[in-house]
Protein backbone atom coordinates (compact mmCIF):
# COMPACT_ATOMS: atom_id res chain seq x y z
CA UNK A 1 0.00 0.00 0.00
CA UNK A 2 1.07 3.56 -0.68
CA UNK A 3 1.00 6.12 2.11
CA UNK A 4 1.65 9.85 2.05
CA UNK A 5 3.60 10.73 5.16
CA UNK A 6 3.25 14.40 6.08
CA UNK A 7 6.13 15.61 8.20
CA UNK A 8 4.77 18.24 10.60
CA UNK A 9 6.34 20.42 13.24
CA UNK A 10 5.16 20.33 16.83
CA UNK A 11 5.16 22.93 19.57
CA UNK A 12 6.31 20.38 22.16
CA UNK A 13 9.26 18.47 20.66
CA UNK A 14 11.48 15.96 22.44
CA UNK A 15 15.07 17.15 22.89
CA UNK A 16 17.70 15.78 20.44
CA UNK A 17 18.72 12.21 21.27
CA UNK A 18 22.42 13.02 21.33
CA UNK A 19 23.01 10.30 18.74
CA UNK A 20 23.72 12.18 15.47
CA UNK A 21 22.78 9.11 13.44
CA UNK A 22 19.35 8.89 15.09
CA UNK A 23 18.68 12.61 14.60
CA UNK A 24 19.84 12.71 10.97
CA UNK A 25 17.06 12.72 8.38
CA UNK A 26 19.56 11.80 5.66
CA UNK A 27 20.34 8.57 7.47
CA UNK A 28 16.60 7.72 7.64
CA UNK A 29 16.24 8.54 3.92
CA UNK A 30 19.20 6.36 2.95
CA UNK A 31 17.96 3.37 4.97
CA UNK A 32 14.41 3.46 3.68
CA UNK A 33 15.39 4.24 0.10
CA UNK A 34 17.53 1.11 0.29
CA UNK A 35 14.73 -1.02 1.76
CA UNK A 36 12.26 0.25 -0.84
CA UNK A 37 9.83 1.61 1.77
CA UNK A 38 10.46 5.25 0.71
CA UNK A 39 9.37 6.01 -2.85
CA UNK A 40 10.25 9.72 -2.82
CA UNK A 41 9.95 12.79 -0.67
CA UNK A 42 11.29 16.25 0.03
CA UNK A 43 11.44 19.04 2.55
CA UNK A 44 9.18 22.03 1.90
CA UNK A 45 10.11 25.70 2.18
CA UNK A 46 8.53 27.48 5.17
CA UNK A 47 4.93 28.74 5.18
CA UNK A 48 6.24 32.28 4.58
CA UNK A 49 6.80 31.10 1.01
CA UNK A 50 3.38 29.40 0.73
CA UNK A 51 0.64 30.57 -1.62
CA UNK A 52 -3.00 29.51 -1.33
CA UNK A 53 -5.13 29.35 -4.47
CA UNK A 54 -8.94 29.16 -4.68
CA UNK A 55 -11.39 29.68 -7.49
CA UNK A 56 -14.79 31.04 -6.48
CA UNK A 57 -17.48 32.25 -8.82
CA UNK A 58 -15.08 31.80 -11.71
CA UNK A 59 -12.50 34.09 -10.14
CA UNK A 60 -9.06 32.92 -9.03
CA UNK A 61 -8.27 34.12 -5.50
CA UNK A 62 -4.60 34.05 -4.57
CA UNK A 63 -3.55 34.68 -0.97
CA UNK A 64 -0.26 34.70 0.86
CA UNK A 65 0.39 31.92 3.36
CA UNK A 66 -0.87 28.38 4.08
CA UNK A 67 -4.55 27.33 3.87
CA UNK A 68 -4.79 26.82 7.60
CA UNK A 69 -3.33 29.15 10.21
CA UNK A 70 -1.91 26.81 12.84
CA UNK A 71 1.10 26.78 15.10
CA UNK A 72 2.28 23.61 13.38
CA UNK A 73 3.05 23.41 9.70
CA UNK A 74 3.89 20.79 7.13
CA UNK A 75 7.67 20.78 6.79
CA UNK A 76 7.98 18.00 4.24
CA UNK A 77 6.56 14.77 2.93
CA UNK A 78 7.55 11.25 1.97
CA UNK A 79 5.68 8.69 -0.08
CA UNK A 80 5.95 5.24 1.48
CA UNK A 81 5.28 1.85 -0.04
CA UNK A 82 4.52 -0.61 2.77
CA UNK A 83 2.77 -3.94 3.23
CA UNK A 84 0.35 -2.52 5.78
CA UNK A 85 -0.19 0.25 8.33
CA UNK A 86 1.97 -1.44 10.99
CA UNK A 87 4.96 -1.37 8.64
CA UNK A 88 4.28 2.28 7.76
CA UNK A 89 4.05 3.13 11.48
CA UNK A 90 7.38 1.39 12.04
CA UNK A 91 9.07 3.36 9.23
CA UNK A 92 7.51 6.63 10.45
CA UNK A 93 8.53 6.00 14.07
CA UNK A 94 12.19 5.80 12.98
CA UNK A 95 12.03 9.27 11.37
CA UNK A 96 13.74 11.93 13.54
CA UNK A 97 10.67 14.16 13.16
CA UNK A 98 8.62 11.54 15.03
CA UNK A 99 10.46 12.91 18.08
CA UNK A 100 10.82 16.59 17.10
CA UNK A 101 7.44 16.90 15.40
CA UNK A 102 4.73 14.52 14.26
CA UNK A 103 4.01 12.45 11.22
CA UNK A 104 0.64 11.88 9.59
CA UNK A 105 0.12 8.74 7.53
CA UNK A 106 -2.56 8.96 4.85
CA UNK A 107 -3.25 6.00 2.57
CA UNK A 108 -3.56 6.71 -1.16
CA UNK A 109 -6.98 6.17 -2.74
CA UNK A 110 -5.18 4.16 -5.41
CA UNK A 111 -7.29 1.41 -6.95
CA UNK A 112 -9.35 0.88 -3.83
CA UNK A 113 -13.05 0.26 -4.20
CA UNK A 114 -15.26 3.32 -4.07
CA UNK A 115 -14.18 6.79 -5.03
CA UNK A 116 -13.40 9.83 -2.90
CA UNK A 117 -17.13 10.59 -2.86
CA UNK A 118 -17.84 7.58 -0.67
CA UNK B 1 -24.28 -34.51 6.62
CA UNK B 2 -27.76 -34.10 8.08
CA UNK B 3 -29.20 -36.85 10.20
CA UNK B 4 -32.20 -38.58 8.61
CA UNK B 5 -35.10 -36.23 8.97
CA UNK B 6 -36.70 -36.56 12.36
CA UNK B 7 -40.15 -34.99 12.27
CA UNK B 8 -40.48 -35.39 16.02
CA UNK B 9 -37.68 -32.88 16.70
CA UNK B 10 -39.38 -30.21 18.74
CA UNK B 11 -39.05 -26.62 17.60
CA UNK B 12 -37.69 -25.71 21.03
CA UNK B 13 -34.87 -28.27 20.59
CA UNK B 14 -33.94 -26.68 17.27
CA UNK B 15 -33.93 -23.19 18.78
CA UNK B 16 -31.82 -24.35 21.68
CA UNK B 17 -29.35 -26.28 19.50
CA UNK B 18 -28.99 -23.30 17.16
CA UNK B 19 -28.52 -20.82 20.01
CA UNK B 20 -25.81 -23.06 21.48
CA UNK B 21 -23.93 -23.49 18.24
CA UNK B 22 -24.13 -19.75 17.45
CA UNK B 23 -22.85 -18.87 20.93
CA UNK B 24 -19.94 -21.31 20.57
CA UNK B 25 -19.01 -20.87 16.92
CA UNK B 26 -20.19 -17.49 15.60
CA UNK B 27 -17.03 -15.62 16.54
CA UNK B 28 -14.73 -18.21 14.96
CA UNK B 29 -16.74 -18.31 11.74
CA UNK B 30 -16.93 -14.51 11.44
CA UNK B 31 -13.23 -14.10 12.25
CA UNK B 32 -12.15 -16.71 9.68
CA UNK B 33 -14.38 -15.15 7.01
CA UNK B 34 -12.93 -11.70 7.77
CA UNK B 35 -9.43 -13.09 7.37
CA UNK B 36 -10.19 -14.85 4.10
CA UNK B 37 -12.40 -12.18 2.48
CA UNK B 38 -11.07 -9.02 4.12
CA UNK B 39 -14.68 -7.83 4.23
CA UNK B 40 -16.21 -7.38 7.69
CA UNK B 41 -19.75 -6.72 6.56
CA UNK B 42 -19.74 -9.67 4.17
CA UNK B 43 -18.46 -11.94 6.96
CA UNK B 44 -21.05 -10.83 9.50
CA UNK B 45 -23.92 -10.89 6.99
CA UNK B 46 -22.95 -14.38 5.82
CA UNK B 47 -23.09 -15.75 9.36
CA UNK B 48 -26.40 -13.99 10.04
CA UNK B 49 -27.87 -15.44 6.81
CA UNK B 50 -26.51 -18.90 7.61
CA UNK B 51 -28.12 -18.72 11.06
CA UNK B 52 -31.46 -17.83 9.52
CA UNK B 53 -31.12 -20.61 6.96
CA UNK B 54 -30.19 -23.07 9.72
CA UNK B 55 -33.39 -22.32 11.62
CA UNK B 56 -35.59 -22.99 8.59
CA UNK B 57 -33.71 -26.07 7.43
CA UNK B 58 -33.30 -27.67 10.85
CA UNK B 59 -36.99 -27.20 11.68
CA UNK B 60 -37.82 -29.03 8.45
CA UNK B 61 -35.07 -31.71 8.29
CA UNK B 62 -33.95 -32.06 11.87
CA UNK B 63 -30.76 -30.98 13.59
CA UNK B 64 -27.70 -32.09 11.57
CA UNK B 65 -25.21 -34.51 13.12
CA UNK B 66 -22.53 -31.79 13.26
CA UNK B 67 -24.37 -28.50 13.65
CA UNK B 68 -21.16 -26.42 13.99
CA UNK B 69 -19.77 -27.77 10.72
CA UNK B 70 -23.15 -27.23 9.06
CA UNK B 71 -23.20 -23.55 10.10
CA UNK B 72 -19.55 -22.98 9.12
CA UNK B 73 -19.96 -24.57 5.69
CA UNK B 74 -23.22 -22.75 5.00
CA UNK B 75 -21.78 -19.36 6.01
CA UNK B 76 -18.73 -19.96 3.81
CA UNK B 77 -20.91 -20.95 0.83
CA UNK B 78 -23.02 -17.83 1.27
CA UNK B 79 -19.86 -15.69 1.36
CA UNK B 80 -18.48 -17.41 -1.76
CA UNK B 81 -21.77 -16.80 -3.60
CA UNK B 82 -21.64 -13.10 -2.72
CA UNK B 83 -18.02 -12.88 -3.88
CA UNK B 84 -18.83 -14.68 -7.16
CA UNK B 85 -21.59 -12.19 -7.90
CA UNK B 86 -19.19 -9.32 -7.34
CA UNK B 87 -16.84 -8.17 -10.05
CA UNK B 88 -13.82 -6.71 -8.34
CA UNK B 89 -10.06 -7.02 -8.34
CA UNK B 90 -9.97 -8.56 -4.90
CA UNK B 91 -12.60 -11.17 -5.73
CA UNK B 92 -10.30 -13.81 -7.17
CA UNK B 93 -7.81 -13.37 -4.38
CA UNK B 94 -10.52 -13.80 -1.76
CA UNK B 95 -11.95 -16.89 -3.47
CA UNK B 96 -8.46 -18.34 -3.61
CA UNK B 97 -7.90 -17.64 0.08
CA UNK B 98 -11.21 -19.27 0.96
CA UNK B 99 -10.42 -22.41 -1.01
CA UNK B 100 -7.51 -23.00 1.38
CA UNK B 101 -9.89 -23.56 4.26
CA UNK B 102 -10.80 -27.23 4.67
CA UNK B 103 -14.54 -27.76 4.48
CA UNK B 104 -14.96 -29.62 7.71
CA UNK B 105 -13.05 -27.05 9.70
CA UNK B 106 -15.22 -25.66 12.46
CA UNK B 107 -13.15 -23.50 14.75
CA UNK B 108 -10.12 -22.33 12.81
CA UNK B 109 -6.63 -23.33 13.76
CA UNK B 110 -6.18 -24.87 17.17
CA UNK B 111 -2.90 -23.09 17.66
CA UNK B 112 -3.82 -20.15 19.89
CA UNK B 113 -1.66 -17.54 18.15
CA UNK B 114 -3.09 -18.72 14.84
CA UNK B 115 -6.67 -18.43 16.07
CA UNK B 116 -8.72 -16.07 13.92
CA UNK B 117 -10.67 -14.92 16.99
CA UNK B 118 -7.46 -13.57 18.50
CA UNK B 119 -6.60 -11.86 15.20
CA UNK B 120 -10.02 -10.26 15.24
CA UNK B 121 -9.70 -8.94 18.80
CA UNK B 122 -6.23 -7.50 18.16
CA UNK B 123 -7.48 -5.84 14.97
CA UNK B 124 -10.47 -4.29 16.78
CA UNK B 125 -8.05 -2.86 19.36
CA UNK B 126 -5.50 -1.44 16.90
CA UNK B 127 -4.13 1.88 18.21
CA UNK B 128 -4.80 3.61 14.86
CA UNK B 129 -8.49 3.47 15.88
CA UNK B 130 -9.75 5.84 18.57
CA UNK B 131 -10.21 4.23 21.98
CA UNK B 132 -13.97 4.70 21.68
CA UNK B 133 -13.95 3.03 18.26
CA UNK B 134 -11.89 0.16 19.66
CA UNK B 135 -14.40 -0.42 22.45
CA UNK B 136 -17.41 -0.09 20.13
CA UNK B 137 -15.93 -2.40 17.50
CA UNK B 138 -14.95 -5.02 20.09
CA UNK B 139 -18.47 -4.98 21.54
CA UNK B 140 -20.03 -5.22 18.07
CA UNK B 141 -17.75 -7.64 16.21
CA UNK B 142 -16.46 -9.81 19.08
CA UNK B 143 -19.29 -9.67 21.62
CA UNK B 144 -22.02 -9.40 18.97
CA UNK B 145 -23.92 -6.85 21.08
CA UNK B 146 -26.67 -4.96 19.24
CA UNK B 147 -25.49 -1.54 18.05
CA UNK B 148 -28.36 0.11 19.97
CA UNK B 149 -27.01 -1.36 23.24
CA UNK B 150 -23.48 -0.16 22.44
CA UNK B 151 -24.95 3.29 21.74
CA UNK B 152 -26.43 3.32 25.24
CA UNK B 153 -22.97 2.57 26.70
CA UNK B 154 -21.65 5.72 25.03
CA UNK B 155 -24.86 7.69 25.64
CA UNK B 156 -25.42 8.05 21.92
CA UNK B 157 -28.07 6.96 19.42
CA UNK B 158 -28.15 3.64 17.57
CA UNK B 159 -27.69 5.56 14.33
CA UNK B 160 -24.60 7.47 15.49
CA UNK B 161 -23.07 4.30 16.93
CA UNK B 162 -23.79 2.37 13.73
CA UNK B 163 -21.99 5.06 11.74
CA UNK B 164 -19.03 4.98 14.14
CA UNK B 165 -18.67 1.19 13.91
CA UNK B 166 -18.95 1.34 10.13
CA UNK B 167 -16.30 4.08 9.95
CA UNK B 168 -13.95 1.99 12.09
CA UNK B 169 -14.39 -1.03 9.79
CA UNK B 170 -13.76 1.15 6.74
CA UNK B 171 -10.62 2.59 8.30
CA UNK B 172 -9.29 -0.92 8.92
CA UNK B 173 -9.71 -1.69 5.22
CA UNK B 174 -8.68 1.71 3.82
CA UNK B 175 -5.69 2.44 6.06
CA UNK B 176 -4.29 -1.07 5.71
CA UNK B 177 -4.60 -2.17 9.34
CA UNK B 178 -3.41 -5.81 9.20
CA UNK B 179 -5.68 -8.63 10.39
CA UNK B 180 -3.25 -10.49 12.58
CA UNK B 181 -1.82 -11.16 16.00
CA UNK B 182 1.00 -8.59 16.29
CA UNK B 183 4.57 -9.86 15.87
CA UNK B 184 6.83 -10.20 18.93
CA UNK B 185 8.27 -6.64 18.79
CA UNK B 186 4.78 -5.08 18.85
CA UNK B 187 3.08 -7.71 20.99
CA UNK B 188 3.58 -6.29 24.52
CA UNK B 189 2.27 -2.79 23.76
CA UNK B 190 -0.59 -4.07 21.58
CA UNK B 191 -1.58 -6.54 24.28
CA UNK B 192 -1.61 -3.68 26.83
CA UNK B 193 -3.95 -1.75 24.54
CA UNK B 194 -6.26 -4.73 24.10
CA UNK B 195 -6.41 -5.46 27.84
CA UNK B 196 -7.21 -1.78 28.46
CA UNK B 197 -10.20 -2.01 26.08
CA UNK B 198 -11.54 -5.10 27.84
CA UNK B 199 -11.04 -3.58 31.29
CA UNK B 200 -12.81 -0.44 30.06
CA UNK B 201 -15.83 -2.54 29.03
CA UNK B 202 -15.86 -4.09 32.51
CA UNK B 203 -15.38 -0.84 34.45
CA UNK B 204 -18.01 0.95 32.35
CA UNK B 205 -20.43 -1.72 33.55
CA UNK B 206 -19.04 -1.79 37.08
CA UNK B 207 -19.25 1.94 37.78
CA UNK B 208 -22.73 2.17 36.28
CA UNK B 209 -23.97 -0.95 38.05
CA UNK B 210 -24.67 -2.38 34.60
CA UNK B 211 -24.20 -6.09 35.27
CA UNK B 212 -24.61 -7.04 31.61
CA UNK B 213 -21.68 -4.93 30.48
CA UNK B 214 -19.50 -6.04 33.41
CA UNK B 215 -20.28 -9.67 32.58
CA UNK B 216 -19.43 -8.99 28.93
CA UNK B 217 -16.02 -7.68 30.06
CA UNK B 218 -15.49 -10.88 32.05
CA UNK B 219 -16.64 -12.98 29.09
CA UNK B 220 -14.04 -11.26 26.90
CA UNK B 221 -11.45 -11.83 29.63
CA UNK B 222 -12.31 -15.54 29.71
CA UNK B 223 -12.07 -15.77 25.93
CA UNK B 224 -8.61 -14.18 26.03
CA UNK B 225 -7.49 -16.58 28.71
CA UNK B 226 -8.68 -19.48 26.57
CA UNK B 227 -6.71 -18.07 23.62
CA UNK B 228 -3.58 -17.06 25.59
CA UNK B 229 -3.54 -19.35 28.64
CA UNK B 230 0.11 -18.70 29.47
CA UNK B 231 0.03 -14.90 29.51
CA UNK B 232 0.17 -13.66 33.10
CA UNK B 233 -1.36 -10.25 32.35
CA UNK B 234 -4.33 -11.93 30.63
CA UNK B 235 -4.82 -14.11 33.74
CA UNK B 236 -4.27 -11.11 36.00
CA UNK B 237 -6.91 -9.02 34.25
CA UNK B 238 -9.50 -11.81 34.47
CA UNK B 239 -8.69 -12.33 38.16
CA UNK B 240 -8.97 -8.57 38.82
CA UNK B 241 -12.38 -8.35 37.14
CA UNK B 242 -13.65 -11.41 39.01
CA UNK B 243 -12.49 -10.11 42.41
CA UNK B 244 -14.30 -6.82 41.75
CA UNK B 245 -17.37 -8.50 40.29
CA UNK B 246 -17.61 -10.74 43.37
CA UNK B 247 -18.49 -7.64 45.42
CA UNK B 248 -21.45 -6.63 43.27
CA UNK B 249 -24.05 -7.92 45.75
CA UNK B 250 -22.55 -5.85 48.57
CA UNK B 251 -21.68 -2.61 46.76
CA UNK B 252 -25.24 -1.43 46.39
CA UNK B 253 -27.82 -2.08 49.06
CA UNK B 254 -31.35 -0.66 48.67
CA UNK B 255 -30.08 1.66 45.95
CA UNK B 256 -27.34 3.05 48.19
CA UNK B 257 -23.61 2.76 47.49
CA UNK B 258 -21.66 0.97 50.23
CA UNK B 259 -17.88 1.56 50.56
CA UNK B 260 -15.50 -1.38 50.63
CA UNK B 261 -14.91 -0.91 54.36
CA UNK B 262 -18.60 -1.01 55.20
CA UNK B 263 -19.60 -3.83 52.88
CA UNK B 264 -21.20 -6.95 54.33
CA UNK B 265 -18.59 -9.50 53.28
CA UNK B 266 -21.09 -12.33 53.60
CA UNK B 267 -22.66 -10.87 50.45
CA UNK B 268 -19.47 -11.34 48.43
CA UNK B 269 -19.73 -14.14 45.84
CA UNK B 270 -17.36 -16.78 47.19
CA UNK B 271 -17.48 -18.91 44.01
CA UNK B 272 -16.38 -15.89 41.94
CA UNK B 273 -13.57 -15.17 44.41
CA UNK B 274 -12.61 -18.85 44.19
CA UNK B 275 -12.35 -18.63 40.40
CA UNK B 276 -10.21 -15.47 40.71
CA UNK B 277 -7.92 -17.18 43.24
CA UNK B 278 -7.39 -20.04 40.78
CA UNK B 279 -5.89 -17.54 38.31
CA UNK B 280 -2.64 -17.09 40.22
CA UNK B 281 0.62 -15.96 38.64
CA UNK B 282 2.32 -18.01 35.91
CA UNK B 283 5.84 -17.60 34.54
CA UNK B 284 8.67 -15.76 36.23
CA UNK B 285 8.73 -12.61 34.12
CA UNK B 286 8.23 -9.10 35.44
CA UNK B 287 4.80 -8.62 37.03
CA UNK B 288 2.56 -6.36 34.98
CA UNK B 289 -0.03 -3.83 36.15
CA UNK B 290 -3.04 -6.20 35.93
CA UNK B 291 -1.30 -8.92 37.97
CA UNK B 292 -0.41 -6.34 40.64
CA UNK B 293 -3.95 -4.94 40.70
CA UNK B 294 -5.33 -8.49 40.93
CA UNK B 295 -3.15 -9.07 44.01
CA UNK B 296 -4.40 -5.81 45.52
CA UNK B 297 -7.97 -6.99 45.00
CA UNK B 298 -7.01 -10.38 46.43
CA UNK B 299 -5.76 -8.82 49.68
CA UNK B 300 -9.19 -7.22 50.15
CA UNK B 301 -11.10 -10.29 48.99
CA UNK B 302 -9.33 -12.60 51.45
CA UNK B 303 -9.38 -10.31 54.51
CA UNK B 304 -11.91 -11.60 57.04
CA UNK B 305 -13.14 -8.06 57.76
CA UNK B 306 -12.12 -4.50 56.92
CA UNK B 307 -10.18 -4.20 60.19
CA UNK B 308 -7.88 -7.12 59.46
CA UNK B 309 -6.88 -5.88 55.99
CA UNK B 310 -3.12 -6.14 55.45
CA UNK B 311 -2.52 -2.45 54.67
CA UNK B 312 1.28 -2.73 54.70
CA UNK B 313 1.04 -5.27 51.90
CA UNK B 314 -1.37 -2.99 50.04
CA UNK B 315 1.02 -0.02 50.27
CA UNK B 316 3.84 -2.24 48.99
CA UNK B 317 1.70 -3.39 46.04
CA UNK B 318 0.79 0.23 45.21
CA UNK B 319 4.50 1.10 45.25
CA UNK B 320 5.13 -1.76 42.83
CA UNK B 321 2.22 -0.63 40.64
CA UNK B 322 3.48 2.97 40.59
CA UNK B 323 6.88 1.74 39.43
CA UNK B 324 5.48 -0.06 36.36
CA UNK B 325 2.47 2.16 35.73
CA UNK B 326 2.82 5.67 37.19
CA UNK B 327 -0.56 7.40 37.51
CA UNK B 328 -1.95 10.05 39.87
CA UNK B 329 -5.03 7.91 40.58
CA UNK B 330 -2.81 5.03 41.71
CA UNK B 331 -0.85 7.49 43.87
CA UNK B 332 -4.15 8.65 45.40
CA UNK B 333 -5.11 5.08 46.30
CA UNK B 334 -1.66 4.57 47.76
CA UNK B 335 -2.11 7.66 49.96
CA UNK B 336 -5.38 6.23 51.30
CA UNK B 337 -3.59 2.94 52.05
CA UNK B 338 -0.77 4.83 53.80
CA UNK B 339 -3.44 6.50 55.93
CA UNK B 340 -4.64 3.04 56.97
CA UNK B 341 -1.22 1.55 57.65
CA UNK B 342 0.72 4.52 59.10
CA UNK B 343 -2.07 6.71 60.45
CA UNK B 344 -4.13 9.60 59.05
CA UNK B 345 -1.39 12.25 59.27
CA UNK B 346 0.97 10.16 57.13
CA UNK B 347 -1.93 9.60 54.74
CA UNK B 348 -2.59 13.36 54.51
CA UNK B 349 1.08 14.02 53.72
CA UNK B 350 1.02 11.38 50.97
CA UNK B 351 -2.25 12.83 49.66
CA UNK B 352 -0.89 16.40 49.51
CA UNK B 353 1.88 15.12 47.24
CA UNK B 354 -0.62 13.88 44.63
CA UNK B 355 -3.59 16.24 45.03
CA UNK B 356 -2.14 18.89 42.72
CA UNK B 357 -2.29 16.53 39.79
CA UNK B 358 -5.98 15.78 40.35
CA UNK B 359 -7.42 19.19 41.28
CA UNK B 360 -11.09 18.48 40.53
CA UNK B 361 -11.43 14.82 41.36
CA UNK B 362 -14.09 14.16 44.00
CA UNK B 363 -12.14 11.13 45.21
CA UNK B 364 -9.28 13.36 46.41
CA UNK B 365 -11.61 15.54 48.49
CA UNK B 366 -13.43 12.44 49.77
CA UNK B 367 -10.13 10.79 50.78
CA UNK B 368 -8.90 13.95 52.50
CA UNK B 369 -12.23 14.27 54.33
CA UNK B 370 -11.93 10.69 55.52
CA UNK B 371 -8.32 11.12 56.70
CA UNK B 372 -9.15 14.41 58.49
CA UNK B 373 -12.11 12.75 60.21
CA UNK B 374 -9.88 9.96 61.44
CA UNK B 375 -7.37 12.55 62.67
CA UNK B 376 -10.19 14.13 64.69
CA UNK B 377 -10.27 17.34 62.61
CA UNK B 378 -14.03 17.14 62.10
CA UNK B 379 -14.76 20.68 60.85
CA UNK B 380 -12.11 20.43 58.12
CA UNK B 381 -13.30 16.90 57.29
CA UNK B 382 -16.83 18.14 56.86
CA UNK B 383 -15.87 20.93 54.48
CA UNK B 384 -13.73 18.52 52.38
CA UNK B 385 -16.71 16.15 52.15
CA UNK B 386 -18.87 19.09 51.03
CA UNK B 387 -16.36 19.76 48.28
CA UNK B 388 -16.40 16.07 47.30
CA UNK B 389 -20.22 16.12 47.18
CA UNK B 390 -20.11 19.12 44.82
CA UNK B 391 -17.66 17.32 42.52
CA UNK B 392 -19.20 13.81 42.62
CA UNK B 393 -20.25 12.63 39.15
CA UNK B 394 -23.09 10.27 40.14
CA UNK B 395 -26.10 10.57 42.45
CA UNK B 396 -25.20 7.33 44.22
CA UNK B 397 -21.75 8.66 45.11
CA UNK B 398 -23.22 12.00 46.20
CA UNK B 399 -25.68 10.30 48.54
CA UNK B 400 -22.95 8.08 49.99
CA UNK B 401 -20.77 11.15 50.71
CA UNK B 402 -23.72 13.04 52.22
CA UNK B 403 -24.38 10.07 54.50
CA UNK B 404 -20.76 10.11 55.60
CA UNK B 405 -20.90 13.84 56.26
CA UNK B 406 -24.02 13.40 58.40
CA UNK B 407 -22.21 10.75 60.45
CA UNK B 408 -19.56 13.32 61.35
CA UNK B 409 -22.14 15.17 63.40
CA UNK B 410 -22.98 18.79 64.11
CA UNK B 411 -20.25 20.45 62.03
CA UNK B 412 -22.23 20.02 58.82
CA UNK B 413 -22.89 23.35 57.14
Amino acid sequence: MKYMMFVCTDTEPDPPSGDPKLDDVEDWVARHDASGARVMGDALRPVADATTVRKRGGKVLVTDGPFAETREWIAGFDILECADLDEAIDVAAQHPMARFGRLELRPFWGDAEGGPTQ
Amino acid sequence: MARPSDPSTAASDVHRALAEVVAAERLSIVATLIRTTGDWELAEDAVADATERALQRWLRDGIPARPAAWLTTTARRIAIDVLRRRDTEGRKLALLAMSDVPHDETTGSRHPMGDDRLRLIFTCCHPALSLEAQVALTLQAVSNLPVADIGRVFLTSENTMGQRVLRAKRKIANAGIPFRVPPADLFPERLDGMLAVIYLVFTAGYTRMDDGLAIEGIRLGRLLRELMPDDDEVRGLLALMLFQHARRGARMVDGELVTLEEQDRARWATDTIGEALSLGPVGDGERGPYRIQAELAEVHATALDAGSTDWLRIVALYDELLAVHPSPVVALNRAVAVGMSDGPLAGLRALDAVAEELPDLHLVAAARGELLARAGRIAEASSELTRAIDLAPTDAERRQLERRRRELGPFCP
